[in-house]
């Protein structure tokens, strides 16, 4: 009796948290409402199935609990209803797989005419980069990275000249226009997050990851990072603004371009030649082991 | 070994064939230190692999109280550095996964269970079966000697994902890994000659009688979860070889163009998601290493304890033979959000959801069995019980994450911490539990304490449920796991430092009930009341043994002769409410006289 009543309480206890605790998901400020949605649609298929079980059990534990002298049935299969049983669990599993197959071929599919920006992660930083007026982000190398050039940009490269570069952990985004979020890491593993946002993906060194969304909701939001990356993971925060495109456009105009920057740099202190010409060459290289 | 014969075989049964392998003579302890410390016994083995285990798994439960100070009372303990903290969830994680679960559920109950379970008088090789225990022993040591070198261990996250493991930002990054490594690998090697014992004797050493189809559960769980090890593994093997490599002789399987702190490395053109694509290639069988075991004996302790056989054995069979195959076309699941080629979503979710199918028809069948059963609610039935519950809970959460898009948002978060720990952490260990307490009285001929075992038991049950449930919220909240401190945010509330409170001081309480079992188990073996022979009336062959706990060589002069499967529960017109394996049918007593044969398939063995 007392199992039957902890299996009644522990199932219904459970749905009672469910719709009554404080924490749920923060509210979306994407369009990827469609993840919400399939979240749900997951949530009460396996809802229901959870709570059927349990009673199922709880029945099972007054009702056929021992007593002296009786037999359990004898019956080692019932091939008809493990037959139904195994065909319901299929219907349950393509209900919530395939709007989430649906979802993910939206996910993956970036729509044309998606604005691009980069996000640079290092050890425990973001910095960002817009591809500037002519559109299109110049190349860049982990071996170009030198003081003047933190971004590692290719600065034989013209698509790079005008682009913009934003060494701040905070960026700021248009409302309403979808982006393309390119990610690049110069060290270990990261993961650009807002949770508002609803999408992230790892950032790896050596190559370059990417998600989309539309920001669809203005405010203040907090990035933070969502892959383990050495002992300041917990502090590699930064701020997303979302804004009116005028806005948005007024702000990226106050930031640099790296030919602004290298020049900035060449007056500062006379070696941006320097820099080019040693274009490739890595200085001073040190085994990452080193303490 | 000369094995009877009955004279008369009824024309109506199943022909047993002779021995495939006749009897090899056993390896005789000479002395004290052959039979107890260098034993070739695997029932000694057995006892070795699990005190060990739980020896350095009471490590791991330390560390797990340091992680929940640190997350409940952020302001209150300066003694936690964030580098002491990725130590904490590094080392719990691996200690967990690998020291614990792999080796309690293979080397310990495998070696105790599987000779004695398929009536064989050892495994087939004892003298690698000893190796591997020493071996895995060794493994323990060098994963404990991380604590004294300099550095200390490593604060990699139990992932051990490159480049951040062997780079200066990480604890640990110069000689903790290293030591981890070569631990893993120390493991492995150990696991290999274990996991060819407990294959080769399933398959070898079975008694006559004993066909596939006629194990217990738990041999089927052991055996299968001991196949998908020795196919995993190696995956991991060569990734800590090969990440080895890269930390001391500097090549680059791994590691791409790096610029670190500051400094341009030498390192150039390997690639992080290879490491990613080898550990989860292991990693994800490795959860059904731990949970195919638990998924047998828990349907033993409920087919026991319920007084009925288990319901639709064929079909449990086929689902872990099912469960074991698709588990390795699972693993990058783990990497939706990895950067790996997002195509793969679409194969890894769907073949992720197929594999609900055939575990969702263990939990059917394992509730199933409850019904019209008869059961008795004993300390091992309601670790089942309960574990049915975790299990359902967490194999639903894995629903959430196995479905790419959703995986989305959750990945990372709590409520990836809050799944693994319901489904492969608390699940397998409440079945630990049970099977403690089932087989108990054969190992050490004594009962436990049955109030002791009740007070364990709801306070873990319900403790561990406390836990981790709430987490799950947490993560769709967003809180990032692997965070030594939330500090300020703009989106999480007050109340979820509360609940991050709450949850310390529960842990510690089900922490210190742990004692109350260690008690429990270490009182009775000496002052328990005498357990009388096969206290539970099971079927299963390790409860017939001639002496109880079971002496050199398990059974005495023969081998047991196998007649019928091991849950002959409740069979119609038998007197007593079980048939144990090896009672000839001949013997069975029945209501109507000894005509009347039970409804299992019957087997007189021939020549």
């Amino acid at each position: 009796m007392v199992v039957a009543i902890a299996l009644v309480l522990v199932g219904i206890g459970t749905l009672l948290f469910h719709f009554m605790s404080p924490w749920w998901w923060t509210p979306i400020a994407s369009n990827w409402g469609y993840i919400d949605d399939t979240i749900l649609i997951t949530f009460w298929v396996t809802g229901v199935v959870f709570v059927v079980i349990m009673l199922f059990m709880a029945y099972c534990a007054v009702r056929y609990r021992y007593q002296e002298g009786r037999r359990a049935e004898y019956r080692p299969e019932n091939n008809k209803l493990e037959l139904w049983l195994t065909g319901l669990t299929t219907v349950g599993v393509v209900v919530m797989l395939t709007p989430g197959l649906f979802v993910w071929d939206q996910f993956v599919t970036v729509p044309k005419g998606a604005a691009e920006f980069e996000v640079l992660g290092q050890q425990w930083q973001w910095s960002y980069r817009f591809p500037g007026k002519d559109g299109v982000l110049g190349t860049s190398d982990v071996r170009n990275i030198s003081d003047e050039n933190p971004f590692g940009l290719n600065p034989k490269d013209p698509n790079g000249q005008d682009d913009v570069l934003i060494e701040d952990s905070e960026v700021h985004l248009p409302l309403d226009k979808p982006v393309k979020v390119l990610l690049r890491s110069i060290d270990v593993l990261h993961d650009f997050y807002v949770p508002q946002f609803r999408a992230k993906m790892d950032m790896v060194p050596g190559q370059v990851t990417y998600f989309w969304f539309t920001p669809t909701r203005t405010g203040t939001f907090d990035v933070l990072c969502f892959e383990l990356c050495g002992v300041g993971h917990y502090q590699m925060r930064g701020t997303v603004v979302v804004e009116k495109e005028s806005a948005f456009q007024a702000w990226l105009e106050e930031q640099p371009t790296f030919a602004q920057s290298l020049a900035e740099a060449a007056t500062g202190t006379g070696d941006a030649l320097k820099l080019v010409l040693n274009e490739g060459e890595a200085d001073s290289p040190e085994r990452g082991s080193a303490r | 070994m000369a094995i009877s014969t009955p004279a008369e075989v009824p024309a109506e049964v199943e022909i047993v064939p002779a021995a495939e392998v006749p009897e090899v003579e056993l390896y005789h302890a000479k002395s004290w230190v052959t039979k107890y410390v260098f034993s070739q016994d695997a029932k000694v083995i057995a006892i070795q692999y699990s005190f060990t285990a739980i020896a350095i798994g009471l490590v791991a439960l330390v560390l797990s109280w340091l992680m929940r100070l640190q997350l409940g009372f952020p302001d209150s303990f300066s003694f936690i550095e964030p580098g002491d903290y990725y130590q904490f969830i590094t080392m719990h994680g691996m200690i967990m996964v690998i020291y614990l679960l792999t080796a309690l559920f293979l080397g310990g109950f495998g070696n105790y269970l599987i000779p004695l379970m398929v009536g064989a008088r050892d495994m087939v090789f004892p003298y690698v079966n000893m190796v591997s225990y020493w071996v895995y022993l060794l493994a323990v040591l060098v994963l404990v000697a991380s604590w004294f070198v300099p550095g200390g261990p490593t604060g990699a996250g139990w992932t051990l994902y490159p480049p951040q493991a062997i780079l200066s930002g990480t604890p640990g990054a110069e000689w903790g890994i290293v030591l981890m490594l070569v631990s893993l690998a120390l493991f492995i090697v150990g696991f290999t000659m274990g996991g060819l014992n407990y294959v080769v004797t399933v398959l070898q050493a079975r008694t006559r009688g004993m066909s596939l189809m006629r194990m217990p559960l738990t041999v089927w769980g052991i055996f299968v979860a001991t196949i998908l090890a020795l196919l995993a593994f190696p995956a991991l093997f060569v990734g800590a070889v090969m990440m080895t490599l890269d930390r001391l002789l500097g090549t680059s399987f791994f590691m791409p163009a790096i610029v670190a702190l500051g400094e341009h490395l030498e390192y150039g053109g390997g690639s992080p998601l290879l490491f990613q694509h080898l550990f989860w290639f292991f990693g994800h069988p490795e959860v059904y290493i731990v949970a195919l075991p638990a998924f047998g004996i828990v349907s033993d302790l409920l087919s026991v304890h319920a007084r009925r056989h288990i319901f639709g054995y064929r079909m449990m069979v086929w689902a872990i033979v099912a469960i074991g195959g698709l588990s390795f076309v699972v693993w990058a699941h783990h990497m939706y959000v990895s950067g790996m080629n997002p195509w793969f979503g679409f194969f890894f979710a769907t073949t992720t959801l197929i594999i609900a199918v055939p575990t969702a028809i263990k939990v059917y069948n394992w509730t199933l069995t409850l019904w019209k059963a008869n059961i008795q609610f004993t300390v091992p039935m309601l670790f089942a019980i309960a574990f049915i519950v975790t299990f359902l809970n967490g194999g639903i959460t894995g629903l959430f994450l196995g479905n790419v898009v959703v995986d989305v948002p959750l990945s990372d978060t709590m409520f990836v911490v809050a799944h693994f720990h319901m489904v492969m952490g608390v699940a397998p260990i409440l079945v630990i539990f049970g099977a403690i307490y089932h087989w108990y009285p054969l190992i050490t001929g004594r009962m436990f304490n049955e109030a002791l075992g009740q007070f364990h038991f709801w306070v873990t049950f319900v403790g561990a449920y406390t836990i981790f449930l709430p987490l799950h919220y947490l993560g769709f909240l967003g809180v990032p796991r692997r965070y030594f401190e939330m500090g300020e945010t703009s989106f999480i509330p007050e109340s979820a430092q509360t609940l991050n409170e709450f949850v310390t001081v529960v842990a510690l309480i089900v922490g210190f009930a742990q004692l109350v079992f260690f008690f429990n188990m270490a009182w009775s073996a000496f002052k328990g009341k005498k357990a009388e022979r096969n206290p539970w009336k099971a079927c299963s062959l390790e409860w017939q043994t001639p002496e109880m706990p079971p002496g050199h060589g398990n059974f005495g002069e023969t081998l047991p002769l196998v007649y019928r499967w091991p849950y002959e529960f409740g069979a119609p017109d038998v007197e007593e409410d079980f048939v144990p394996q090896n009672v000839p049918p001949d013997q069975v007593i029945t209501k109507k006289g000894p005509e009347g044969l039970p409804g299992g398939a019957a087997v007189q063995p021939a020549e």
